[in-house]
């Protein structure tokens, strides 16, 4: 992209802690991170370490407690809610640990939320879901299921599908692999 | 994302139908107790209802409700025709007369004595005979139910055989001869009613000093009803009641001294406590369980109005279909029980009150659930 800026994420002393007086858990403690643009960046560590904490704070879901983080040269600490609400809509796609498809929803539904979301037209958002999960490899019938009737592999693939649908500048995935 | 909150809606069948049977049946328990309870206030003043033609109702001043019979005397009628503004002034008696079966028992009768020469007064649907046969000697006309069940002659074997046209019956030792039979709005009392002239009502009444139970009055064209009332309760004394006020006093009297607004109030509220508990508490857990999904929709961009509006949405489809159900079927039991001694009265309003009860349900629960989403982190998404 030609206004792509070099560096995606730039986290400068990142720091955040849960609670306050004795019962303070401090799960980031000065973190410096910087993610360049187009890079596939793990952060790897022992459970409990801050991992998902640290994707958080970085998707704009969680607001550090100190320190500076910075995604395409936005600074998630000074916007407001609906800002960062807004922001993280257009910017950012999720893949959850646990997923988070809706039940009651087919495959190409849960796929076309991030894009029903921002008003985009039924018809529309389903022609795209169906389009990108024919991508990562589903048929009609697959398109079509509810979650409970794919497997393990094949909701990880919707969950992908549904993180990729609107071209978000950054994905965040926590624990993409552990099914 | 209105499909998709439908589609989450409908999808948990087990919680959209717990929503929906707690909704209809508040709504209809709401709707059928508050339609019986209109239904008895309405027949509290069925006889005004079927006296149609006065404007004014003349009364001693002492009278709290339609049965509520405090005699006036013959002269007063005289009294009030003088009064400006008149048009036309009738007596009219009504008492209760003990009636002698063929069996020997007793059974008390709603009398009604109307006005001799215009038979004003009247009922207001003729099955058989003619009004105007109340002018053959000993002449009384009688209702339909009253026919068919307490004047009816019992058998041995318990068959009941309706008093007809013809049929005679002793009226306070008195001859009476039926010469019609009337429909009549069912009223608070379960007597039978007969009808017959001023004159012979007067005549049949246990002996009193005074017998004029009302006098009906009809205003010139153009008169101000109330401005004749006050003239008429200014001129003679008595209290002069537009038929409207008269049904309120009735109504109002049967509300503050008996038990029955508590008692039909008791079951709307239960209606309500039932629905609220079950209807407001299933769509209440509803949300709970989709909190993760709407976490989720949060982080993805989702804002809070949009939530908000996919829960509201929920709420109206849920509220509608209850109540749509529960009203139906309210109206289904009022068309059944149509021909029965039930009173099930559904004026438009009630319908109204009912929909009130039911958006203050859906209302209440869907503020919960609003309150809980808004306060939601969207960090519960990355909770396994």
């Amino acid at each position: 992209m030609a206004n792509q800026p070099a560096i995606a994420v730039k986290c400068t002393s990142l720091k955040k802690t849960y609670g306050t007086g004795p019962a303070a858990v401090q799960a980031l403690r000065g973190i410096d991170l910087e993610v360049p643009a187009g890079k596939l960046v793990m952060v790897v560590g022992p459970s409990g370490s801050g991992k998902t904490t640290l994707i958080s704070v970085i998707a704009g879901i969680l607001d550090q407690t100190a320190g500076t983080c910075i995604v395409f040269d936005n600074d998630l600490k000074v916007m407001n809610n609906r800002q960062k609400t807004h922001f993280r809509g257009q910017t950012i796609g999720f893949v959850f640990q646990a997923f988070n498809l809706i039940p009651t929803l087919t495959a190409a539904e849960n796929t076309a939320i991030p894009l029903l979301i921002f008003g985009a037209k039924w018809n529309d958002a389903i022609g795209q879901a169906n389009a990108i999960l024919t991508k990562v490899g589903f048929d009609q019938r697959m398109i079509n299921s509810y979650p409970q009737d794919l497997s393990g592999g094949q909701q990880q693939r919707v969950a992908i599908a549904r993180a990729m649908i609107h071209n978000p500048r950054l994905i965040v995935c926590d624990e993409p692999t552990v099914h | 994302m209105k499909y998709i909150a439908i589609k989450m809606l409908i999808g948990d069948t087990a919680k959209y139908i717990g929503i929906l049977v707690g909704l209809t049946f508040a709504s209809l328990l709401i709707t059928q107790q508050s339609a019986i309870f209109v239904g008895i206030m309405s027949r509290t003043y069925g006889f005004l209802r079927d006296t149609g033609l006065p404007d004014i109702w003349v009364m001693d001043e002492k009278v709290q409700f339609i049965d509520d019979i405090k005699p006036m005397q013959d002269t007063d009628l005289y009294r009030v025709r003088s009064v400006e503004g008149i048009m036309w002034a009738v007596p009219l008696y009504k008492g209760l007369i003990r009636a002698r079966m063929d069996s020997g028992n007793f059974q008390t009768c709603n009398v009604i004595g109307i006005d001799d020469s215009t038979l004003i007064g009247g009922p207001p649907k003729m099955l058989e005979g003619s009004l105007v046969d109340l002018r053959i000697a000993d002449a009384v006309i009688i209702n339909a139910v009253g026919a068919k069940d307490k004047l009816a002659r019992v058998l041995p074997d318990g068959t009941k055989i309706p008093m007809k046209v013809g049929d005679r019956m002793e009226l306070n030792d008195h001859r009476a001869v039926v010469v019609g039979i009337c429909d009549v709005t069912r009223t608070f009392q379960s007597q039978p009613v007969v009808y017959m002239t001023y004159t012979r009502a007067t005549t049949f009444a246990p002996q009193e000093r005074k017998l004029l139970s009302f006098i009906c009055v009809k205003a010139k064209p153009g008169e101000d009803l109330q401005i004749v009332c006050n003239r008429i309760a200014e001129k003679t004394g008595l209290a002069a009641r537009t038929t409207e006020q008269f049904k309120d006093v009735t109504v109002e009297y049967f509300m503050k001294f008996t038990g029955i607004p508590i008692n039909f109030g008791m079951s709307v509220i239960l209606g309500f406590i039932v629905g609220t508990a079950i209807a407001g508490q299933t769509f209440y857990s509803f949300t709970l369980d989709n909190l993760r999904f709407f976490g989720t929709f949060k982080a993805m961009g989702a804002t809070n109005k949009l939530l908000l509006s996919m829960i509201i949405l929920q709420s109206l489809i849920v509220g509608t279909i209850g109540y749509g159900l529960g009203v139906g079927i309210a109206s289904l039991f009022g068309l059944l029980t149509k021909k029965t001694e039930l009173s099930f009265l559904m004026p438009w309003q009630l319908m109204l009150f009912s929909a009130a009860a039911i958006i203050l349900i859906c209302g209440g629960s869907a503020l919960v659930s609003i309150h809980k989403v808004i306060k939601l982190e969207p960090a519960i998404v990355f909770k396994s």
